[in-house]
């Protein structure tokens, strides 16, 4: 655990440990205490209380500039020189994906894929996630051979090749059209299912928190503004009562007064 | 490309082109379109010399330069001059290659590397080769070393501003990529660094390889007594204008084909890019 250093000034931001102290199998796959984070003196993160339990989807929503980014990044470990503090448990195996699908343009997609993964038999395995996918047979194509939503899915592909206890994804269909959106949804959750990792998702879309997520949080003004559950029974229309219910209390709590019934696809 | 001729397969109506729909880049390639400029060349050193138009004694005719060609060839002048060119050239080059791509990979990736190479490389670069001469034949002397050695530093100077500047180009989200991957710093280098440095290097190749030549002739005239230069320099002594020809003649084909050989080279190493090269 990194040591929670208390002090009123911001030093720079505590690397997150692995959980090596905690023995596999209990407490939360992600704790995270009094997490602060600031730029420029600008407060970002004002002690965010977080725990997210091996398996569990948890998605991120927040306004814009709400700090859900800048939480994931520092959960990620990518915030060097970030002037913060607080504490944080983190499991040894994270991956993340981002909005670009940031596949190296000079790396054949299964060599993307494979890349500093370790272990045997490392082609074997990423070509096995790669058909997972649905990416069988693009194996040696380029990144710019493939389409925005086969970037994304190579993406994913490499992420969970890694057997991940936790998986990070910063709208990661932000920059898709809304069909290959709804069939990227589809293939997280099948892949999420097959894999179980517990899965941080920052969107900006409710529909999509609320489609996906076991439990949804919403940040505000860098706190946790709501913690919600998703307990939808059966599948997830949003044309569902339940659903359009939750959907505007999680448009309330995010400060859209006048909800719409129906998210408009961005 | 244009509309397709008439016959050929393809959609049967095309809309009219407008000046919306236009074509900003160069299109694809023309095979062979690459040799035009130096035919053309050829074409008018050819009539210039056929018609009189170009005095015999001011620059020698091509049929002159290539009977003078022939002879050389044929009483071993040219190959072993050549020979020894290219040695030269050859030495300097791969040296400075070596040189360079190391200064730039410690200036690119480290602070401290870059606070201590970047200064001296581009004083380097200020001072004109030919200027560090005299104090290089005080070093090491009039022998091949200090011939190498000068021609490595011309180099030395593309090849690193060139590769030192491709990998700070690097996307940063590469890097971050990179770290969450749990990369290692060697699978790092490997990975991303010098392949996203690449295209910076090959830049910085072709002027190396022109840059080496350069050399080449000016080392070899101030004082050798082997190599295309020094056969030019006796030739000039002698008012032997073909013989200076074909040693030009030498330098541009040869300089001409390993800018070729970069090139290939670039277009191979670089097919995953799509730029307007291609």
């Amino acid at each position: 655990m990194a040591p929670d250093t208390g002090g009123l000034t911001l030093d720079t931001a505590p690397k997150p440990s692995p959980a090596a102290d905690a023995s596999p199998g209990d407490g939360p796959a992600v704790r995270v205490r009094g997490l602060t984070r600031g730029f420029g003196g600008r407060v970002v993160l004002d002690g965010i209380d977080l725990d997210i339990r091996r398996g569990e989807f948890v998605a991120l929503l927040g306004r814009s500039g709400s700090g859900k980014s800048t939480l994931l990044r520092a959960v990620a470990g990518l915030d060097h020189g970030v002037a913060g503090r607080g504490s944080m448990d983190t499991p040894e195996h994270v991956s993340m994906v981002f909005q670009d699908s940031r596949l190296l343009p000079w790396q054949r997609v299964l060599a993307n894929v494979v890349l500093s993964l370790p272990g045997p038999n490392a082609r074997e395995r990423g070509r096995a996630a790669l058909a997972e996918a649905g990416l069988e047979g693009r194996e040696r194509a380029w990144p710019h051979e493939l389409s925005g939503g086969e970037q994304q899915r190579a993406a994913l592909a490499r992420s969970l090749v890694r057997e991940p206890e936790l998986l990070l994804a910063d709208e990661p269909f932000g920059a898709l059209d809304a069909l290959t959106r709804m069939r990227m949804q589809a293939l997280l959750l099948r892949l999420v299912e097959a894999h179980r990792p517990a899965v941080l998702l920052v969107t900006h879309s409710v529909d999509e928190a609320i489609t996906l997520a076991d439990r949804v949080v919403v940040l505000a003004d860098g706190t946790v503004g709501a913690d919600v559950p998703v307990d939808l029974s059966g599948p997830r229309e949003s044309a569902s009562p339940a659903f359009a219910d939750l959907r505007r209390r999680l448009l309330s709590e995010l400060g859209v007064t006048d909800a719409p019934d129906e998210e408009a696809p961005a | 490309m244009s509309a397709p001729a008439a016959g050929t397969a393809g959609p049967d109506v095309l809309p009219p082109r407008s000046a919306r729909g236009r074509r900003l880049g160069p299109g694809p390639r023309v095979p062979g379109l690459l040799a035009l400029g130096p035919l053309l060349l050829l074409a008018v050193w050819f009539l210039g010399s056929a018609t009189g138009f170009i005095d015999e004694r001011t620059l020698s005719a091509p049929w002159t330069v290539v009977a003078t060609a022939g002879d050389l060839v044929a009483d071993g002048t040219l190959p072993d001059h050549l020979a020894a060119s290219a040695q030269r050239a050859l030495l300097g080059l791969v040296s400075g290659i070596a040189v360079g791509l190391a200064l730039a990979l410690v200036s690119g990736l480290s602070r401290l590397g870059e606070g201590v190479v970047d200064g001296p490389m581009h004083v380097n670069r200020a001072v004109p080769n030919l200027a560090l001469l005299p104090l290089l034949i005080l070093w090491f002397g009039i022998g091949e070393e200090m011939k190498v050695i000068t021609i490595a530093l011309a180099v030395v100077v593309p090849i690193y501003v060139h590769t030192h500047n491709g990998l700070r180009a690097i996307d940063r989200r590469y890097v971050e990529l990179a770290e969450t991957l749990g990369t290692s710093r060697t699978a790092f280098l490997a990975r991303v660094v010098l392949p996203g440095a690449l295209p910076g290097f090959l830049l910085g190749l072709r002027f190396a390889v022109t840059a080496a030549w350069l050399s080449l002739v000016v080392v070899e005239q101030v004082n050798a007594t082997s190599g295309l230069g020094y056969m030019m320099t006796l030739a000039g002594t002698y008012g032997q204008t073909d013989v200076i020809v074909v040693g030009l003649v030498v330098y541009a084909v040869l300089g001409l084909l390993m800018d070729g050989l970069v090139r290939l080279v670039q277009r191979r190493a670089l097919a995953w890019r799509r730029t307007l090269e291609d």
